[in-house]
């Protein structure tokens, strides 16, 4: 008897995707709908709600741009160039993908925060970071740190110098190789970079929390609005900013997975 | 062990790779399948291994069909132009996997490793890598893999196409000493007429899925039965023209040609060894057009006196080619020729 | 132990990161000298200083800052060590079954095609594009004591949600890419031509699968399962929605990080992080030292 191994994997990999990932999702529909659709949109568009999303998405585009172009110049030096501590550089900015949220919004605040090392020159200059905008900005940057860095690093090493070389025998400037010659070579890369990027910039989750305190209409992110909304037990408040999530991630996936589709060949 | 192969197909779609393909290989010979590229020879090998199925026909090895036997129990040894090395294994666990299959005890294994190292000439090497070895001695390793589990049939899969050429002419030269040494039925697949030529015992010409001819290096040079084969096997000189009283004008040459009746419309076909020029006074029946010394021989290209061209080859210290200089007047002996009929 | 050393030499680990070879080849004159260049790199340079050198070297200040005696004291606090214990053994549960499941998944998506093979890769990298608090609050709905499932489990004395397998569910949720994505290049790359001479010397496909097909796989699983495993030791939002965060029962450390820092004993809090920064970075290490042991062996 031949053991059917085709058909036994498919059935054994299409089930444990579906249980851990389909069913949970259809679960959260159901949730709303539960609390029904029209209550949870009332909600969702109180201002605190929209404030949340608000901020969101500007806490996201800051750190597409900043880390966006960190990551291309970051790329460029980390596989271009040779310099001593390079490795140590390359170890560093791994960093950020192993530390626990939580311990940044901890390291932050031992910055930044009550009997920090800049508490001082911050009270004196009256600029506050710790919960308030600052704050969150500096903790998205430091968890969506290396995502473009990575993507572009990757396809820089694909690509090679050659283009390059040419581009300096035909006697082309620094800033020219780079706008006409690389910059359209890292293209894909870069795009996929940025939708990490987002995506990471979207769910995070700990670090604002602990930096931001999760003020309602000040420091609260879509995701700490939902912690909050749980904690006062406003589920339709929470499950619906949790949908509005779902749905997001799932529009950034969907252009990731477009991204990656195999006419990825320039 | 024999191999007979008895009307084989093969389609890709509606794409025939192998078309009613009947063979035989006695015990102990050496045998290439010669061809283009995409003519179906390496399918043809891989069926006989039993790493593709046919659509008909069936396989013998030994006298008894193969046919629904798998690969692994067939007892085929196989060498695949890219060598398919095990990447993370070693030389001596490459050359030991069938032995381990075998179940064949550690000291044994050992012993027979080292035997077969020492065949294909790499003993020192047993730790190393593929990476870390060329592409000649890659080739060895997977030779020498192939015969570690006495197979009862080898087969080669253009073998030394991913080789340099010097390298190739060695791993030729060795492959021949091999199977002088060890007498096993082996047949491998070129597209190289050279190799095929130097190597094999007898040769089968596939082309397009069909067996064009097989016979010895000899017969098909002398003897070729399609103008497919004259043409392959070497350069030749081509003409198309029509027979008048059992001869063929070509300009003022006259060859003659038999059993063709007159007004046929043939295809001539020459080889550039099968001609003779040689340097003359006169108006002749060529002129010279350029003299190139390559290597051990000359090769001497004319255009006759209907415009024609036409390629001799002589070796470099032949009488013929004295005085023979570019732009002189040439006389022409044709010694051997073969006439097809003309397509239509 | 030489099959997989051997193995370990043809690929580099961590898939995305630049492995040594090819840096060393990539140089390009326009960007390596000159003044622009140089500004670029202090750039790059001053950036990770500032947002990542200054609050971790902070953290590990603070933390050191108790002396080893007060950290041998934040860590016995008994919910601490639970915690800790806690964190470890779950996320090593769910590497393993991780490193089984997702290169099964790998194998799925490079080995046989099949209608939705898209929407499947598509469902693989899903976990990255979700908020992991979302994700949590998923399983929460599916598998809580209120829905179906869960509600079913419970009554038989099996509690998913707030309990412990809650937690190692959610960790496999979050972690799934991490494998599949670091074996499917590898398993792309396998050379079909190497299984048909196993066959051809007599192996069978049990033989085939563990001793030709698995062996080059081995580094990318261990990548991808040590990646999942540190990402599993950090994880926090999932976490605080499905474990109910029940001291010495539910309780993870970074759980119990984020209660010691609110709480204000940010001493506590640094210790605590410090032990699990040492963790991390002792993986980190570990996967740098095994990639330098095993370029210098190859190059003998």
């Amino acid at each position: 008897m031949r053991v059917p191994w085709k058909a036994l994997l498919f059935v054994t990999v299409i089930g444990y995707l579906s249980l851990l990932i389909l069913v949970p999702i259809s679960a959260i529909v159901m949730r709303v709908a539960e609390s029904g659709f029209g209550a949870v949109l009332m909600e969702l568009s109180r201002l605190e709600a929209l404030h949340s999303l608000g901020l969101t998405a500007v806490l996201a585009a800051i750190a597409v741009v900043v880390n966006g172009v960190f990551g291309i110049i970051a790329a460029l030096v980390l596989v271009r160039q040779r310099f001593w501590g390079r490795k140590l550089f390359d170890t560093l900015v791994d960093l950020p993908l192993t530390v626990s949220p939580v311990m940044t919004g901890l390291a932050f605040l031992l910055i930044f925060g009550r009997g920090g090392w800049l508490q001082a020159p911050l009270e004196a200059a009256n600029w506050k970071v710790t919960f308030a905008f600052p704050g969150l900005v500096i903790a998205t940057l430091f968890v969506t740190l290396p995502f473009t860095l990575r993507e572009v690093a990757g396809v820089l090493v694909e690509v090679g110098t050659t283009d390059e070389e040419a581009a300096v025998t035909l006697g082309a400037s620094a800033w020219q190789t780079f706008w006409n010659i690389t910059l359209p070579n890292i293209k894909h890369g870069l795009a996929c970079g940025i939708t990490l990027t987002l995506a990471r910039a979207l769910g995070e989750f700990g670090a604002v929390l602990v930096l931001g305190g999760a003020i309602s209409g000040k420091t609260q992110t879509a995701t700490t609005f939902i912690y909050a909304a749980t904690e006062e037990r406003r589920e339709g408040a929470a499950f619906g900013m949790a949908l509005v999530l779902a749905v997001v991630s799932m529009i950034v996936l969907g252009i990731l997975e477009w991204l990656k589709a195999p006419r990825k060949e320039v | 062990m024999a191999i007979r192969i008895n009307g084989l197909t093969k389609h890709f779609g509606a794409f025939a790779a192998v078309a009613q393909v009947s063979f035989e290989i006695a015990d102990g010979e050496l045998v290439a399948l010669l061809g283009p590229s995409g003519g179906g020879k390496s399918t043809i090998l891989r069926i006989i291994a039993g790493l593709q199925e046919a659509d008909g026909g069936s396989v013998e090895l030994g006298g008894e069909r193969v046919d629904h036997i798998h690969a692994r129990e067939r007892q085929v040894g196989f060498v695949f132009q890219h060598y398919a090395l095990f990447k993370h294994m070693n030389v001596s666990e490459n050359i030991a996997f069938g032995l381990k299959v075998q179940k064949v005890p550690r000291p044994e294994r050992q012993r027979r490793v080292h035997e077969l190292l020492s065949l294909v000439g790499l003993v020192g090497l047993e730790s190393r890598f593929p990476h870390q070895l060329s592409g000649g001695q890659r080739q060895r390793v997977a030779l020498a893999r192939a015969l570690a589990p006495r197979p009862r049939v080898l087969l080669l899969d253009e073998p030394f196409g991913a080789v340099d050429a010097k390298v190739r002419e060695e791993l030729r030269r060795w492959l021949r000493r091999l199977h002088d040494e060890l007498h096993a039925t082996t047949l491998f697949v070129t597209h190289d007429q050279e190799e095929a030529f130097s190597v094999a015992d007898r040769v089968l010409i596939i082309n397009k899925g069909r067996l064009e001819q097989q016979g010895t290096p000899l017969e098909i040079l002398d003897t070729p039965a399609t103008e497919f084969v004259a043409r392959f096997v070497g350069e030749v000189n081509v003409y198309d023209t029509v027979v008048r009283c059992g001869h063929v004008k070509l300009g003022a040459l006259d060859v003659p040609v038999d059993s063709y009746p007159d007004d046929s419309a043939v295809r001539l076909v020459i080889r550039p060894y099968d001609i003779k020029l040689f340097r003359v006074d006169d108006e002749g029946l060529a002129v010279a057009n350029r003299v190139l010394p390559i290597g051990d021989r000359v090769r001497v290209e004319a255009t006759l006196h209907n415009g024609a061209p036409m390629v001799a080859q002589f070796p470099r210290r032949s009488s013929l080619l004295r005085g023979i200089e570019v732009g002189c007047r040439l006389g022409v002996e044709v010694t051997h020729s073969r006439a097809y009929p003309l397509p239509q | 132990m030489n099959a997989l050393v051997s193995s370990f030499l043809r690929n580099s680990l961590w898939p995305n990161r630049i492995s040594r070879n090819s840096l060393s080849t990539a140089l390009s004159p326009a960007v390596q000298r000159g003044r622009g260049g140089l500004a670029l790199r202090w750039v790059a340079l001053v950036y990770v200083g500032l947002l990542v050198v200054l609050p971790l070297t902070a953290l590990v200040a603070k933390g050191l800052g108790v002396g080893t005696h007060g950290i041998v004291q934040a860590l016995s606090a008994p919910a601490a060590s639970a915690a800790l214990w806690l964190t470890v053994w779950t996320a090593a549960l769910m590497s393993v079954i991780n490193a089984v499941m997702g290169t099964f998944t790998a194998w799925l998506l490079v080995r046989h095609d099949f209608p939705g093979r898209r929407i499947v890769s598509a469902l693989v990298d899903l976990p990255l594009a979700i908020p992991t608090l979302v994700a949590g609050m998923m399983i929460v709905v599916l598998l809580g004591p209120q829905s179906a499932i869960g509600g079913y489990c419970s009554r038989h004395g099996f509690d998913i949600v707030f309990a412990t397998p809650g937690i190692v569910l959610a960790l496999l949720f979050i972690n799934l890419p991490m494998v599949v994505r670091a074996v499917e290049p590898v398993m792309r790359e396998l050379d079909p031509a190497e299984q048909e001479a196993a066959h051809t010397l007599g192996a069978s496909d049990v033989r085939i699968y563990f001793q030709i097909l698995l062996p080059p796989l081995l580094p990318a699983i261990a990548t991808g399962t040590l990646q999942s495993f540190a990402r599993a030791l950090a994880e926090f939002g999932s976490i605080v929605v499905v474990s109910g965060n029940i001291p010495f029962r539910t309780l993870t450390s970074p759980v119990y990080i984020f209660g010691e820092v609110e709480s204000g004993a940010s001493d506590t809090a640094a210790a605590v992080s410090l032990v699990l920064l040492a963790l991390a970075s002792a993986l980190l290490l570990a996967v740098r030292g095994l990639e330098r042991f095993l370029a210098a062996y190859k190059r003998t």
